[in-house]
């Protein structure tokens, strides 16, 4: 049964004139105007191209956008349909775009979007970021299909990054995710994903909505639950991934605070089940073929990042002191005094320190919002190290380099057991 | 002669004994409300110790940082310290309920005084407490502020925080007890006053060039054609 106090009466109505789909596409938007006309298109193309029997609705819960957003999403058309090598739409195409109840925030417009997928009783659903820059057509297949024709529940996306995009994601959160939760998720907080309607009402009923998480932690809380409650998961290959630089995004310490505080949350919500796991992650089956393009280097200042974190870990000692072992802390201050060309940030204090906070969290040892702020200045370490050791190396090469951490995540886990019920730093 | 001088002692004797059965009385009255008092300070510092643990005291003063800071200090933790100032407290009303019943014209007065403050001092005690506890968020909050925009001598912001909001608390907590009342708040009023134009003229004339780099970094201008340059200073890839 839909929940009706989280449609608003605009949505409502809009929504009861569509009936029943098969296949429902949210795109949550907030002043997108650049780019949101292209999602359309490419989500209404993929549609035709691949879903054409199907009945499908294109869905726009929007945060209250001032640069006209939703009015392009409702006007936006694809000219010829045969130019791009697909019939036309052989079904009524449905498009709904109200603003969302309560307070605007992506964790709103989910809801919206889960609420609408058991309101018309969806069989498969997907969520497109609306400030992709390189979304096309076969994003709604490699989305989709997963879960319309082969009957999973959840499917991640796979992108293919530039090479050292997303150290955050590759060499923390996934990493984690697989040694704690056993499975092998690439991309826990892409911007796309795909699920089964069911899935969704099951989401809907979870008591997290009114809780802290946000943004980047709804979708990293999704995958986790998909796991915990044993769904069908798997991964689809979608290409490279390129968003519309955002001018009020959040910074290093803005996303390290959601992700890493989402993901801190997740381990306390699922203690039971990530307890009871053992031995290395499962891999998931991949739809899609997934192939290489040159993507442009990212280029950054290695040196400066250097000097920060040295001039500024003395600075945060106190605070670390609370929060990592003794130990843990004097091996980060002895790697802090290498050599630039020495400099290392090895593997196993690494991962240490992110259990080490992990526990710390769960404990609430200090402030829990001062605890993940104290986290950036080490992960701009850990990057550094990463960077000075991998400048020469190629794309495969990486990806080994992250496999051998995600080894070092799933050997020390009995350590973040340990921790977990351990007292405070201070006290070792 | 002999006779007088044993007349003389009788009677002081006498004036001893009688003062002494006089005040014998008030003496065992003074113990017994001592030692009730005790007992009394005893089962609320229980009750208090069983109320603070259901608050869970200790560990939202884990989470703020107050437990680490008192163990550095070589204090016990919140949970101890609150309870053994609830016995104090209590205790040390008693005693001087106990002082009264003695019975010392000249006693009477200051007793009656301090039972008057007590309620004041204990709201002092709170004020302070309070805080303590802002001025080691704030200072905290700071000090993570600073290092993550890389500001030099993040400790230094830290410590000024904290000083600032301490300052303010004891200034508050004098204020409360009446302690030299206007002077308290005027000697803020100028130590604050002061403290902030010394600053402003130190980074205005001693830190110019500090002061430039920091304005150009939190107001960069960054004309067209610029980004690319923008682009090659990111410390780190995105994450």
């Amino acid at each position: 049964m839909a929940e009706a106090s989280v449609l608003s009466e605009q949505f409502l109505r809009q929504l009861t004139a569509v009936g029943e789909v098969d296949i429902l596409i949210g795109v949550p938007t907030f002043n997108n105007h650049d780019t949101i006309e292209r999602v359309v298109n490419a989500i209404q193309i993929g549609l035709t191209k691949y879903f054409h029997r199907e009945r499908c609705a294109l869905i726009n819960p929007d945060g209250g956008s001032t640069d006209g957003t939703p009015e392009l999403f409702k006007n936006a058309s694809v000219k010829d349909f045969g130019m791009l090598l697909t019939s036309s739409p052989l079904r009524t195409f449905h498009r709904v775009t109200a603003p969302f109840h309560g307070i605007p925030g992506k964790e709103t417009a989910l809801r919206t979007v889960f609420a609408a997928a058991d309101l018309l009783r969806a069989k498969a659903c997907a969520i497109f970021s609306p400030d992709s820059l390189s979304v096309t057509p076969e994003w709604v297949d490699g989305l989709i299909r997963p879960v319309y024709r082969e009957q999973f529940d959840f499917v991640a996306p796979a992108y293919q990054r530039p090479k050292f995009d997303g150290l955050l994601v590759r060499g923390l959160v996934s990493p984690a995710i697989g040694a704690l939760y056993g499975v092998a998720i690439h991309e826990p907080v892409g911007g796309e994903v795909g699920l089964s309607g069911r899935l969704a009402c099951h989401f809907l009923e979870q008591d997290v909505w009114e809780q802290e998480l946000t943004t980047f932690g709804l979708e990293l809380w999704m995958a986790t639950t998909a796991v915990v409650d044993q769904y069908r998961i798997c991964e689809s290959f979608l290409g490279p991934r390129i968003h519309a630089a955002k001018q009020f995004g959040p910074d290093v310490t803005g996303t390290i605070r959601q992700v890493v505080g989402a993901l801190f949350l997740c381990l306390d919500r699922h203690e039971a089940f990530w307890r009871g796991r053992e031995g290395a992650p499962q891999g998931l089956p991949l739809f899609g073929f997934p192939y290489n393009v040159a993507l442009e280097p990212l280029r950054f200042n290695r040196r400066r990042a250097l000097d920060t974190f040295r001039s500024q870990l003395e600075q945060l000692s106190p605070i670390l002191e609370g929060i990592l072992t003794p130990q843990t802390l004097l091996e980060v201050r002895d790697a802090s005094q290498l050599s630039d060309r020495d400099f290392r940030y090895p593997d196993e204090v690494w991962v240490k320190t992110v259990y080490e906070f992990a526990a710390a969290h769960h404990r609430s040892a200090i402030n829990r919002d001062h605890l993940l702020q104290a986290l950036p200045l080490l992960y701009r370490g850990w990057v550094n190290s990463f960077l000075q050791e991998n400048q020469k190396a190629d794309a495969e090469r990486i990806d080994r380099r992250i496999e051998a951490l995600a080894g070092e995540f799933v050997r020390l886990k009995s350590y973040l057991m340990d921790r977990w019920t351990a007292g405070t730093g201070g006290e070792r | 002669m002999k006779h007088l001088i044993a007349q003389s002692l009788n009677q002081t004797l006498g004036k001893f004994y009688n003062m002494l059965l006089l005040f014998l009385p008030h003496l065992f009255a003074m113990l017994i409300v001592v030692v009730v008092g005790w007992l009394v300070a005893i089962i609320l510092k229980i009750i208090a110790r069983r109320l603070l643990a259901l608050a869970r005291v200790n560990t939202l003063s884990e989470g703020s940082g107050i437990t680490h800071i008192l163990r550095k200090a070589d204090l016990p933790p919140p949970l101890d310290l609150l309870s053994r100032l609830v016995f104090w407290v209590v205790w040390i009303g008693f005693i001087l309920l106990g002082l009264d019943a003695l019975d010392v014209p000249a006693l009477h007065m200051q007793i009656s005084r301090l039972f008057l403050l007590l309620p004041q001092i204990f709201v002092s005690l709170l004020i302070l407490f309070v805080g303590f506890l802002a001025a080691n968020f704030f200072s905290r909050a700071a000090l993570l502020a600073a290092v993550n925009a890389n500001l030099p001598s993040a400790r230094v912001v830290s410590g000024f925080v904290r000083f600032i909001i301490f300052l303010l608390a004891i200034a508050m907590a004098l204020e409360q007890l009446a302690v030299a009342h206007g002077t308290v708040l005027i000697t803020f009023t100028i130590a604050f006053g002061a403290i902030m134009l010394s600053l402003a003229i130190a980074f205005g004339l001693g830190g110019r060039g500090v002061a430039q780099n920091m304005l150009e970094r939190l107001f960069p201008q960054t004309p067209a054609g610029k980004e690319e340059d923008k682009e090659k200073t990111e410390e780190i890839p995105p994450v």
